[in-house]
């Protein structure tokens, strides 16, 4: 990487070198089996647990290293990247559903839910969107009822990534009438009454396992409530912020690889007696996506350092995924296009990573969400202004 | 929406005809025909029954002898958005006119019977593994003995490559820019084809390697002038190019319509998502680009039914739509959010489909050698 990281320290260079081993010799090997089939073997996440790479931040008492600085969690997704696939959702795991169950367990329930999601014998998922929702979160309707000693939920979520391999699932669903009154249980494969629906195919990330879930009469102990069941809206908003920081960084590692891939292709293939790379406007193609993404790697890391002490707002998070995942898509297009009729062929890694980008626009709040919540927070919401 | 001018009744009857067909004979296998990578030979010979293959062609061959480029357009823009994989305009428009132009009467007496009844699919083979664009360094050579011709080497990335009958097949035959055309028979020996090549989008168009291997080609399958095949692929080009202009635009165009269907269905925070101002003004701006596209198409097509239509021309039509077409289905996507990631959804489809319109029949960064040359901005004389 030409780009200096001056944010990062000897330490974390360290731990980057070790993670490459451990990834080039245990896993590389299978990312095109788990393309195949469709998801990714549920023996990674145990090796990725032995090798100390999941839930970082828990406490030791849980197994985990007590890490929170988030720049590990950032190289860890540069080099899963790199050297796996972007469809091993091992980060959402860790640094998405993972800090529902920092912020919002009991004692009681981390002792419980922690030590086997640090192992990987757990394997664990966010059950928010329905059919009918999306990006409108207080519009679900998987409902929860309080039947004194148990809670019973009934209602169906789609587009759940892990949602076949999974085992654990923060799920959504209303406890109340009133618009946002949500509260987030915690249901776990063996529960009666909860079953998977289709295993989705999609237009790209097929190591990603992307399912329906579905709950009948699923009683849920009352052991399982995260937090306040009415406060679930609340809790999904603030941890977004962290999701949308994650996604940044996965979406900028897997741009810069796709320059990367591209870079050393146009080196090598000739046309019209030169190397493609040779012509003007491939040099200045690629030194403009060099320039976009050198200010976009800036700025990330800053941002990181800033989510460290806890000064990332919710606006720069949204800022910082819009701008990672347009460039990702830019850069994935642009390399296609460099590799000519190879870009098409899915055994070039350049039309997989074309595929597998085009939901970083979309999930974890699409452009549009983003946009709108910049735009608030420069006092432009049309409840602002009247 | 742009009202288009080219179009007479009896063309819009045909259209109705092929629609009608279509919706019986070709859109309910589209979902098999995906998963087998291929068409089938079935839906060919039914093309040939209702008269849609080649209906240039002389009477004495099945053919209509109807030389009006219109009722392609037709067939492109009816079948080809729902069913890329059913590839008629390539058959007819970009591999059959050579043998109708450039073929002996022996030629077309022994292939075009075949053609026009849709027993033989055409494929042509000019890319090779080296290759793309750079038509000049072709390495597939042929070599002439006695009563025949020789031909080694392999080609790659050929549409129709597994159902093809006949392959016109671009070779080597001499130094520098000497390249011949020859016809290549299924069954041949030394003709073998590799893998069917998996994609991006285009599930159900077959695309393969074509491998040759000592294969002896009768002088009879020679095509036209075998120095002087470069000048000849050249000439199809502008014919090729437009008809893929069209196609873009007909299926930008589709991911429009389900796209539309989809934002008024669709409701978010309490309306229909169209109903938002970013997706009208982004619905309003691919309108006036798709009716540009349009215009350009159609103006191009006026052209070439004169005779008139310029290289550069049509190499503008083909650069506009397939970005036209490439902006329209990222946007078309990001309207549908998470179902645009979603095989069952129609736009995801559209969305991986129109990825190679941008490559194939020549890049855009082609099309702009070829319209920034006509510019005179050529860099061979730049002394």
């Amino acid at each position: 990487m030409a780009f200096p990281r001056v944010h990062l320290e000897e330490e974390h260079e360290m731990f980057r070198d070790s993670a490459r081993k451990f990834l080039q010799k245990e896993l590389s090997g299978d990312v095109e089996r788990w393309r195949a089939q469709g998801h990714v073997d549920r023996e990674a996440f145990l090796k990725m647990g032995e090798q100390g790479l999941l839930l970082l931040w828990a406490e030791e008492q849980y197994g985990g290293l007590g890490i929170r600085d988030l720049r590990y969690e950032q190289v860890l997704i540069e080099e899963s990247i790199r050297w796996t696939d972007i469809g091993f959702f091992h980060n959402a795991h860790s640094k998405l559903v993972g800090p529902y169950l920092d912020r919002l367990c009991t004692p009681e329930q981390k002792a419980r839910f922690l030590p086997p999601a640090v192992r990987g014998e757990s394997i664990l998922g966010i059950a928010m969107t329905e059919p009918n929702t999306g990006s409108d979160l207080a519009g679900i309707r998987t409902k929860a009822v309080d039947m004194g000693d148990h809670w019973l939920v009934n209602g169906a979520k789609t587009f759940i990534s892990n949602g076949i391999i999974g085992t654990t699932f923060v799920t959504a669903a209303k406890t109340g009438d009133g618009r946002g009154q949500i509260g987030l249980f915690v249901i776990e494969e063996g529960m009666e009454g909860f079953s998977r629906g289709r295993h989705l195919k999609k237009f790209g990330l097929p190591a990603q396992d992307t399912a329906e879930l579905i709950f009948d009469n699923v009683k849920v102990p009352k052991e399982n409530l995260l937090g306040d069941p009415g406060m679930g809206f609340a809790y999904m908003s603030e941890c977004l912020a962290v999701e949308r920081t994650m996604s940044a960084i996965s979406s900028l590692s897997h741009a810069q690889v796709a320059f990367d891939v591209t870079l050393e292709f146009i080196k090598d293939r000739r046309a019209f007696g030169r190397p493609v790379g040779a012509f003007q406007n491939s040099r200045f193609k690629m030194a403009e996506m060099r320039a976009r993404l050198d200010a976009a790697q800036a700025w990330l890391d800053q941002c990181v350092m800033l989510a460290n002490a806890d000064r990332l707002t919710p606006e720069d998070a949204a800022a910082l995924k819009l701008l990672c995942s347009e460039i990702q898509g830019d850069m994935v297009d642009l390399g296609v296009q460099m590799h000519g009729g190879a870009g098409y062929m899915e055994e070039y890694r350049i039309c997989q990573m074309y595929q597998d980008a085009r939901i970083s626009r979309i999930y974890a709040g699409t452009s549009e969400i983003m946009k709108e919540i910049i735009g608030r927070g420069l006092g432009l919401g049309e409840k602002d202004l009247r | 929406m742009l009202k288009r001018t080219i179009y007479d009744e009896e063309h819009e009857i045909f259209r109705n005809s092929v629609r009608k067909w279509a919706e019986e004979e070709v859109f309910p296998h589209a979902e098999t025909w995906r998963e087998e990578g291929c068409v089938s030979r079935e839906v060919w010979k039914k093309a040939g029954e209702q008269g849609f293959l080649c209906m240039y062609a002389d009477e004495k061959y099945g053919g209509l002898g109807l030389d009006d480029f219109r009722y392609d357009m037709i067939l492109a823009e009816e079948i080809n958005p729902r069913e890329p994989g059913f590839f008629i305009a390539l058959h007819n428009r970009i591999v059959a006119p050579y043998i109708h132009k450039l073929g002996t009467d022996e030629q077309r007496d022994r292939f075009m019977p075949g053609i026009v009844s849709g027993d033989c699919v055409l494929a042509i083979a000019m890319t090779e593994p080296g290759t793309g664009s750079d038509l000049g360094g072709v390495r597939t050579r042929a070599v002439e003995m006695d009563d025949h011709w020789v031909l080694n080497g392999s080609k790659t990335y050929i549409s129709n490559g597994f159902l093809a009958g006949l392959v016109v097949v671009a070779a080597r035959t001499g130094d520098g820019h000497e390249i011949g055309l020859f016809l290549v028979e299924d069954g041949m020996e030394g003709f073998s084809r590799g893998r069917n090549l998996k994609k991006m989008g285009l599930a159900s168009q077959d695309t393969a390697e074509l491998f040759f291997d000592d294969v002896k080609i009768p002088k009879a399958n020679v095509l036209g002038d075998p120095r002087k095949g470069f000048k000849s692929m050249m000439m199809n080009l502008a014919e090729e190019r437009i008809m893929g202009a069209l196609g873009f635009t007909a299926r930008a165009e589709r991911a429009f319509d389900v796209t539309m269907e989809y934002i008024m269905d669709r409701r978010a925070f309490g309306r229909p998502i169209g109903t938002f101002q970013n997706s009208r003004f982004k619905m309003a701006s691919m309108r006036t680009e798709l009716d540009a596209a349009w215009a350009l198409t159609d103006h191009c097509v006026r052209e070439h039914l004169k005779g008139e239509l310029s290289a550069e021309m049509a190499a503008q039509a083909k650069l506009f739509t397939s970005e036209v077409e490439g902006r329209v289905v990222d946007e078309c996507v990001q309207l549908h959010g998470g179902a645009g990631y979603m095989e069952e959804y129609e736009i995801s489809r559209l969305y991986g489909d129109a990825r190679i319109s941008r490559i194939y029949a020549g890049t855009s960064e082609i099309m702009r050698e070829i319209i920034g040359r006509g510019l005179g901005l050529d860099e061979r004389s730049r002394n």
